[in-house]
């Protein structure tokens, strides 16, 4: 409106950029509790490794991956944890307590849009989270496992676009519990099932491929699948060529009909706050 | 909308620059009663205000906790839909353009921070330099002036949540400035402040509403705010416009009174002067209430040279005391 075409939107990008490099720096300011966050990554992902190990002991080339595969996927989870946010938490806490005390009044009178602003926030965090709590645990599984990872700087940027397609998604879904707390008032319990259901659908427990049968055929089809399991099968090698387009179509796919229905409850949500005053 | 040459179309549209027809505001509540069944009643929080506010005014807009006040500025910010009546700011119906309108709106919410918490003042101001698109030169010119006039040079690299109330809201005020709004909408932006931090906030109010020609509409539960700002005011209570006049005259109406504190060397009867009476007495201490609308100096003088006299305080009415006594003074007119 007013502002149109080529500068209406350079114009928005410059405002996300912004919103994002906020997100990236708001996290960095907590140098202290990132690197406490580091460490406990890194005793659990040792914790994870000798319990795999054990598992894998008992039942080698357990869902198709070797040992060495399984104590990687094991690391690759410790350093998506907080990137892809598996067990939920962040932004949507701040979310869910600026619509429960009505701060969110502020927000929706900003000449911008809610689920953009928080999508371009969220991926700044993101960023922040894999440099300050992806790496360390990853350099340190390296150091004592023999693990395997890719000597290919392409199998590393397919890694990372994989990742960021999981963080959207991951967005997408917490986006949705947050708006929840319009209707619940109170959003701890919608925060809790996305909890569990994120901690386990996610292949966070196991890799999603080591269950059998219907279980496993759902688990592999639903959203949680895009933030670790695939980004961990992309890195291992194990997806490729068109698998590889598969595998990012799924997500891509889910990323988008997840937007779409945050789209569509953000809207009904704004209206209720505009008509309800909340 | 301006046609060219035609200035009177112009001097027509400032003169309603904010335009109230009307205006109505009703809340469906659902209040439980009995064990399942739930009762659903009307709230009518704003019921059928009208006013205008040419361009360049700077008005109080005043009443007692859940008047309407903040339902009105939600409405005139576009974030809240009237259930009826007609409104227009600057020519724009605020709910159904709400952006357009928020590029030429700025709002402060005392109790609600647009800040960045966790970050450095100067990075939510970047924000607004994106969010707003303000041409570079102007967001220089802006802040500067901003820094200079609101003290914040020393703040800007201070983490927002490390700012003390005064200094967050004046950073909040900068905050809803930087892109040049030709409204601007006050919700209770002393509300906890120190003395010397509200008198900051009003000299900078006062500054831009008479360089800039800001049009300004301030809530408060100050009255001093009103009184050293606003040569206009309007209370409401009960989503009903209840005054709309000077200050002064919100006295004359309501017959409200102040109270003079007199500290007295020793214990005394109670002081009897003509046009006072005292309404309570401790120890050497005593209150003596006078018409609000009268001055205090003679008063002052008069016990100054007749009562061994300490220490004196004068204490303005609160605005929940000035509306129970226009109530009152209505009922008996």
């Amino acid at each position: 409106m007013g502002v149109s075409g080529v500068s209406g939107v350079s114009g928005a990008l410059r405002l996300y950029a912004a919103v994002a490099a906020g997100g990236f720096r708001r996290y960095a300011t907590y140098r202290v509790a990132t690197l406490a966050g580091a460490f406990t990554n890194t005793v659990f992902g040792f914790i994870v490794a000798y319990t795999y190990i054990a598992l894998w002991d008992e039942r080698p080339r357990l869902g198709g991956y070797d040992l060495s595969q399984a104590v990687t996927y094991v690391w690759i989870s410790q350093a998506l944890l907080m990137t892809c946010v598996l067990m939920g938490g962040g932004f949507e806490d701040e979310l869910i307590e600026r619509i429960r005390t009505g701060a969110i009044a502020v927000d929706l009178y900003r000449p911008a849009d809610l689920q953009l602003w928080w999508l371009a926030s969220d991926l700044g965090r993101a960023v922040f989270h894999l440099l300050g709590r992806g790496i360390v645990p990853l350099v340190c599984g390296a150091l004592v496992f023999d693990l395997t990872l890719p000597a290919s700087p392409l199998v590393w940027a397919a890694f990372l676009v994989a990742v960021t397609l999981g963080v959207v998604v991951s967005f997408a879904i917490r986006f949705l519990v947050a708006l929840s707390a319009f209707w619940l008032l109170d959003g701890a319990g919608a925060a809790q099932v996305s909890w569990l259901a994120g901690s386990f659908f996610s292949g966070l427990l196991l890799p999603l491929n080591v269950f059998p049968g219907a279980l496993g055929e759902v688990a592999r089809a639903l959203p949680w699948c895009s933030l670790l399991q695939i980004p961990a099968d992309v890195l291992l090698g194990r997806l490729a060529g068109w698998e590889l387009t598969g595998a990012y179509a799924f997500q891509a796919c889910w990323a988008l009909a997840l937007l779409g229905a945050g789209r569509l409850v953000q809207t009904v949500a704004t209206r209720r706050v505009v008509v309800q005053g909340g | 909308m301006s046609w060219g040459e035609n200035d009177d179309a112009d001097d027509d549209a400032d003169a309603r620059f904010i335009e109230l027809d009307g205006l109505e505001k009703v809340f469906d509540v659902r209040r439980r009663a009995g064990l399942l069944r739930r009762e659903k009643h009307q709230v009518r929080a704003v019921d059928g205000i009208s006013f205008r506010v040419p361009r360049g005014e700077m008005v109080g807009y005043i009443g007692p906790n859940g008047a309407g006040k903040s339902t009105t500025i939600k409405m005139l910010t576009g974030i809240l839909t009237p259930s009826g009546g007609r409104l227009r700011v600057a020519g724009i119906d605020p709910s159904r353009e709400r952006t357009r309108l928020a590029r030429r709106i700025g709002v402060v919410f005392g109790q609600r921070t647009t800040l960045w918490w966790d970050l450095p003042l100067i990075d939510s101001y970047r924000l607004m330099h994106r969010m707003y698109r303000v041409p570079d030169a102007r967001f220089r010119a802006n802040l500067d002036r901003c820094v200079e006039l609101l003290d914040l040079a020393e703040l800007l690299d201070v983490p927002v949540r490390q700012l003390s109330l005064g200094q967050r809201m004046r950073g909040d005020i900068a905050a809803a400035l930087l892109h040049d709004p030709e409204v601007l909408y006050l919700d209770e932006p002393t509300i906890g402040l120190d003395v010397i931090s509200k008198a900051k906030v009003r000299e900078f109010l006062r500054d831009l509403n008479a360089e800039r020609g800001t049009t300004v509409l301030l809530t408060t539960h100050d009255l001093t705010d009103i009184e050293q700002l606003c040569r206009r005011v309007m209370v409401i209570d009960h989503g009903r416009l209840l005054y709309d006049g000077a200050p002064a005259g919100l006295h004359e109406v309501g017959r409200s009174e102040r109270t003079l504190v007199v500290d007295l060397e020793r214990e005394l009867a109670p002081i009897g002067l003509p046009g006072t009476r005292v309404v309570r007495v401790e120890g050497p201490r005593q209150w003596l209430a006078f018409p609000a609308a009268e001055s205090a100096a003679p008063l002052v003088a008069r016990i100054a040279a007749d009562f061994p006299l300490v220490d004196l305080s004068v204490r303005e009415p609160d605005i929940e005391t000035v509306i129970a006594a226009m109530y009152a003074g209505r009922s008996t007119v």
